[in-house]
């Protein structure tokens, strides 16, 4: 502050960014809001919590830093399968702990997948990680005494959060639980994409070559973000562990990679917002259709994410953006 | 017009999240049963049979619910992977205030859902799910369905004494229903003094693999009889298919297995080769009693004369009658200890042939007889009953295997 730089010094470039605009505090309102009004139950809310946490940590990869992945599935996966196991197998009930451990064990597996992953790009890198998410989830099955294999993970029993707030069947405590760990994970994010080296990642995004050109240790800053990524989904899939207390192998799947990836494109991909706006809509839209046409809802949804595909190519915050021109301090 | 009145829907169900009203009070003596079912998916065909079943009892049969009215509100399981199940029970019984849940497909969704109905304390009645120990989850879960113990048992001591079999090898999916399959028959055989000489796990139950070089195997090893569990459904004919054309049946092996292999939904497309072929089951849509006579011709009259029930369709079909019992017996009033008093030792005359609760392990109690495909009159591929092993209750937990004995 006591130096006062000129405008185009770069210090000021990326402070002005890192400043809150009054429209972020919209979808913070929005779902304290929920809570006191409830016109989705809570246990939908918790659900759409834990798919922004997954949908924020490909925005991460995707979004700012260009990989392209059909595995992300892998790191929600390990999340969950690591919260669930401690639990299930060690005792080790302490909510919060459990969460740590979790998104640790996810982040060690994409600090190595990602160290040789990341090495490729293009289609390659399309087909390693569908590879590696299939072969997450026929580890999984294959080592069936500790997973459960098929059947999933029972006998996960979760501790009361700081002893007091259990988990209860309208999950009261654990929307609050949800939504201060999504909180603190998009503070994480913000900071990230907002500093020097997210301002690096969206270079590497743009033109590999020429970070190269210019000395920028690409594969070390792909690697980093990407564990990062990685950390941040196996959140998401250790609160998804605590809050259903079962795994199974579903946590792995293909159809959990593809559908965060529609849902961070169905939203608007580098802007982070995004993954919320696209949470919120797909899981609102896949609910009520299941629930109002329990055999036909696939087909409604696929019509609606056609239209969005044919009419918002930059997802509905693109879209609203180039309508309205508020969201106006996008990632370029 | 249909798929455009379906989209309008569609699109109109999408608004309604923010303008949803509140749940209004309900009327005394409205039943409400929550239904949780694969609706979708390739294993819709499965939540269909079901839910046929359950539909087709209820119109049948209004006078069994003595009066009361009941309300089926369904919701779609999806996936075989327990938690959407799991969600969707979470709020039957939070939003809906269901008073009984009915329907689970595959085992994870039952397994998964088993904790709720403690907690909500709200009876759970399985329509399929076969896998032996669900019931001891929860004291709220009845089983009106079967397990794989029912068929594999039976049918181990059936080769062995009847078949004469004295060895044989073992083909299954590789998953918890074969792996319980395997272990249901080797249990059944071996206690009849045969012997298992190969145990070959073939592929996972998504896709149908090439079967041949498994079988290939086992024609090399030259037992007497093949037991093959495989999921219903496709895989099946391709197990048939396999069977003949390595020519299995002339080097002197005899294919058995559950009748999930001759599913009677899939029967008309195995032809020559499935004739003669031998399987253990408790339901076929060929039984001739007079309970199976009046279900198959009400299920053709409501579904179309191509249409043919299975045995998913009886477990509907049964769960739904002793969903009106427990009803009848509580005169409307129903609360999950007097529903799940109603269940316990409940008796029924069902197409399958006369069935009970066992009041201990609520599991089904049901007779399992031996199939054999033939050639109709007409052409039609049909089942005729062999033997009957009476009333069999779960071996896995008469004999307390592994977790059936916790």
């Amino acid at each position: 502050m006591a130096n006062r730089a000129s405008p185009g010094d770069p210090v000021v470039f990326l402070r002005d960014r890192t400043r809150w605009q009054w429209p972020e505090a919209l979808p913070w309102i929005l779902a304290v809001a929920i809570f006191f009004l409830q016109p989705i139950t809570l246990n939908l809310g918790v659900q759409i919590l834990i798919t922004i946490i997954f949908a924020l940590s490909l925005d991460l990869i995707l979004g700012y830093g260009g990989v392209v992945t059909l595995g992300h599935a892998a790191y929600f996966g390990t999340g969950a399968y690591a919260t669930g196991m401690l639990s299930a197998h060690l005792g080790w009930n302490e909510p919060i702990s459990g969460l740590l451990a979790g998104a640790s064990a996810a982040g060690i597996v994409g600090f190595v997948t990602g160290w040789v992953l990341l090495r490729y790009h293009g289609l390659a890198l399309l087909m390693l990680t569908l590879a590696l998410g299939i072969m997450m989830s026929e580890f999984a099955n294959v080592t069936e005494a500790w997973t459960g294999g098929f059947d999933g993970l029972s006998g996960i029993s979760i501790d009361p959060i700081f002893g007091i707030f259990e988990n209860d069947l309208w999950r009261r405590n654990y929307y609050w639980y949800s939504l201060i760990v999504l909180f603190l994970v998009f503070l994480a994010c913000r900071r990230i994409v907002h500093s020097a080296f997210g301002r690096s990642l969206v270079g590497i995004r743009e033109n590999t070559q020429r970070m190269r050109a210019i000395g920028s240790p690409v594969h070390l800053r792909l690697v980093t973000i990407y564990t990062i990524s990685a950390f941040m989904a196996g959140t998401a899939g250790a609160l998804y562990a605590q809050v259903n207390a079962y795994v199974t192998l579903d946590v792995l799947s293909f159809a959990r990679s593809g559908t965060v990836l529609i849902v961070l494109v169905l939203g608007g991909t580098g802007r982070l917002y995004g993954a919320f706006i696209g949470a919120f809509l797909y899981i609102l839209i896949e609910d009520e259709l299941a629930k109002e046409y329990p055999a036909y809802w696939e087909l409604g949804l696929g019509f609606i994410l056609v239209l969005a595909a044919l009419f918002f190519r930059t997802g509905i915050l693109g879209a609203l953006e180039s309508a309205t021109g508020l969201f106006r301090r996008r990632a370029p | 017009m249909f798929l455009k009145a379906q989209l309008f829907a569609g699109l109109m169900a999408v608004t309604l999240p923010f303008v949803a009203a509140p749940v209004p009070a309900q009327a005394s003596n409205e039943v409400k049963i929550g239904v949780v079912l694969t609706y979708s998916g390739g294993a819709a065909q499965f939540g269909e049979q079901i839910d046929r079943g359950m539909a087709l009892y209820m119109e049948t049969n209004p006078e069994a619910f003595g009066g009361h009215s009941v309300t089926l509100i369904k919701r779609d399981s999806k996936r075989p992977g327990g938690d959407i199940a799991k969600n969707a029970v979470q709020e039957l019984i939070t939003e809906e205030d269901v008073d009984i849940l009915a329907g689970f497909v595959f085992s994870p969704n039952a397994m998964a859902s088993a904790p709720l109905a403690t907690q909500g304390e709200v009876p759970m009645i399985i329509m399929n799910a076969g896998t032996a120990w669900i019931p001891s989850l929860s004291p709220y879960i009845a089983r009106v369905s079967f397990t794989m113990w029912h068929a594999g048992y039976p049918l181990g001591q059936y080769a062995a004494n009847t078949l004469g079999c004295q060895t044989a090898a073992v083909g299954y999916t590789d998953y918890p229903p074969g792996k319980d399959s395997r272990n249901a028959f080797q249990t059944g055989f071996e206690s009849a003094g045969g012997s298992l000489i190969d145990d070959i796990p073939m592929g996972g139950p998504r896709e149908v693999p090439d079967f041949t070089p498994f079988f290939q195997r086992v024609k090399d090893a030259a037992p007497d009889c093949f037991y093959v569990f495989v999921p219903a459904g496709n895989h099946a004919t391709a197990v048939i298919k396999t069977f003949a054309s390595l020519g299995m049946a002339d080097a002197g092996i005899r294919l058995i297995g559950p009748g999930d292999i001759t599913q009677d939904t899939k029967l008309q497309d195995m032809g020559d080769d499935a004739v003669g072929l031998i399987t253990m089951h408790h339901y076929a849509a060929d039984y001739q009693n007079p309970e199976n006579q009046a279900f198959v011709a009400a299920w053709k009259a409501a579904y179309g004369e191509d249409s043919t029930p299975d045995f998913m369709a009886v477990g509907g079909w049964d769960g739904m009658a002793a969903i009106a019992s427990a009803i009848v017996a509580q005169d409307g009033d129903v609360t999950a200890e007097g529903t799940m008093a109603a269940l316990r030792g409940w008796e029924f005359d069902s197409p399958r042939g006369h069935i009970m609760i066992d009041p201990e392990t609520r599991d089904i109690v049901m007779d399992s007889n031996v199939h054999e495909v033939v050639r109709r009159d007409d052409g039609r591929l049909g089942i005729d009953v062999l033997a009957t092993v009476p009333q069999v209750a779960d071996p896995c937990k008469a004999l307390a295997i592994g977790r059936c004995g916790e």
